[in-house]
């Protein structure tokens, strides 16, 4: 084993004796441009609906509940899909939440919600996972879309100004705080103060 | 055995009464109009043609209380309540009108009543007959009635000069 890895170490320490640097360096930029792209491209790929929906899992479930909300139909016709709300934009978190949803294909194979019942039985503490994540990011994949800068409070009912005004101003709450369950049912919270 | 030897002659009888059915449908002259049909929902939009919806009117969104026509009236909601989920799991309204909610959401919380039984024993929670928001309490939109209406609150009604119905002065 040692002995392989030296000569690994020396067969690419040596300059090499058949390329020229400039097909090394020029074909390796090219290399990795190309590499670069297929990943992001692979990436992307993973981020669509018809990826996310590929899954009888959220076809049949998730996916059913959001068609019936705003962030899915409405006048403007502007609309959220899966990865608007639930992958960060930016590239270290969003590769962080990439790796972490290693555990969804997990959960795919053995088959954790591969039936409405084992959903449903589960769904709290899928939501609860989702709520401490938002909360923990001061809801950033909210704050993509809704800017609290650009927020006109005089075109918001009375309610909502008084509450964005003080309670999100002074940062004391944050979107997730208020505004669980608009785009997908609500478990039953009550069994989550009890545990 | 009785029953095959008929069910030979049955068949065969079955069968030419269908093919006159067939003969006779076939038969019926062509281009007799159908009788219109009148639908409270659809007008006089025949079944196979689409009716055009009425428009929706936006929904009332002020958050300020609004007079109860009658002592006993459930209130009206004075904001939407698009998309709220009311079921076994969450009830949207109680978030913020249940009694512990009150004070952080500024709501008016259900009254006493809507924790009674129908033997009137007060429940920890809202009574399950209680339950269903909706049943009861309606938001409102600034759309044109469907219907005339001569309602007169009892307090008018009270002051009105005798023999005068309802009357507003």
């Amino acid at each position: 084993m040692l002995d392989l890895i030296k000569r690994y170490w020396k067969t690419i320490t040596r300059p090499s004796a058949y390329y020229s640097l400039g097909f090394l360096t020029l074909g390796g930029f090219i290399a990795g441009v190309v590499f670069w792209g297929a990943f992001n491209t692979a990436l992307e790929l993973t981020n669509t609906e018809t990826f996310c929906t590929g899954c009888h899992e959220m076809r049949d479930n998730v996916y059913q509940e959001l068609q019936t909300t705003i962030h899915f139909t409405n006048r403007s016709g502007v609309r959220a899909k899966c990865s608007d709300c639930h992958v960060p934009h930016n590239w270290t978190t969003k590769i962080a939440r990439k790796m972490q949803a290693s555990k969804e294909v997990w959960g795919k194979i053995f088959g954790t919600i591969a039936t409405r019942e084992k959903f449903l039985e589960m769904r709290l503490e899928l939501a609860q996972h989702e709520w401490a994540r938002f909360k923990a990011n001061d809801s950033l994949e909210c704050r993509n879309c809704h800017d609290y800068g650009s927020m006109d409070f005089t075109r918001q009912s009375p309610r909502a100004a008084e509450m964005h005004s003080t309670y999100l101003a002074n940062k004391e709450k944050t979107c997730i705080d208020c505004h669980k369950g608009i785009a997908h049912h609500l478990p039953d919270v009550a069994k989550a103060k009890e545990q | 055995m009785f029953m095959q030897a008929l069910w030979r002659p049955m068949r065969l009888v079955a069968f030419l009464l269908l093919a006159a059915v067939a003969v006779a449908t076939q038969a019926q002259p062509k281009g007799t109009p159908p009788t219109p049909l009148v639908d409270s929902m659809r007008g006089t939009t025949p079944v196979d043609k689409e009716s055009s919806a009425p428009i929706l009117y936006p929904t009332e969104n002020k958050d300020i209380r609004r007079t109860r026509n009658y002592a006993m009236q459930p209130p009206t909601i004075p904001h939407s309540i698009d998309g709220y989920q009311v079921d076994k799991d969450f009830n949207r309204c109680m978030f913020c009108h249940a009694r512990t909610a009150a004070e952080a959401a500024k709501s008016i919380p259900v009254s006493i009543t809507h924790y009674m039984d129908r033997d009137n024993n007060v429940l920890a929670d809202v009574s399950p007959r209680r339950y269903f928001c909706t049943q009861c309490h309606v938001p409102q939109a600034d759309a044109k009635p469907l219907v005339g209406n001569t309602f007169v609150d009892v307090e008018q009604l009270l002051q009105r000069k005798p023999g005068v119905m309802g009357s507003t002065k």
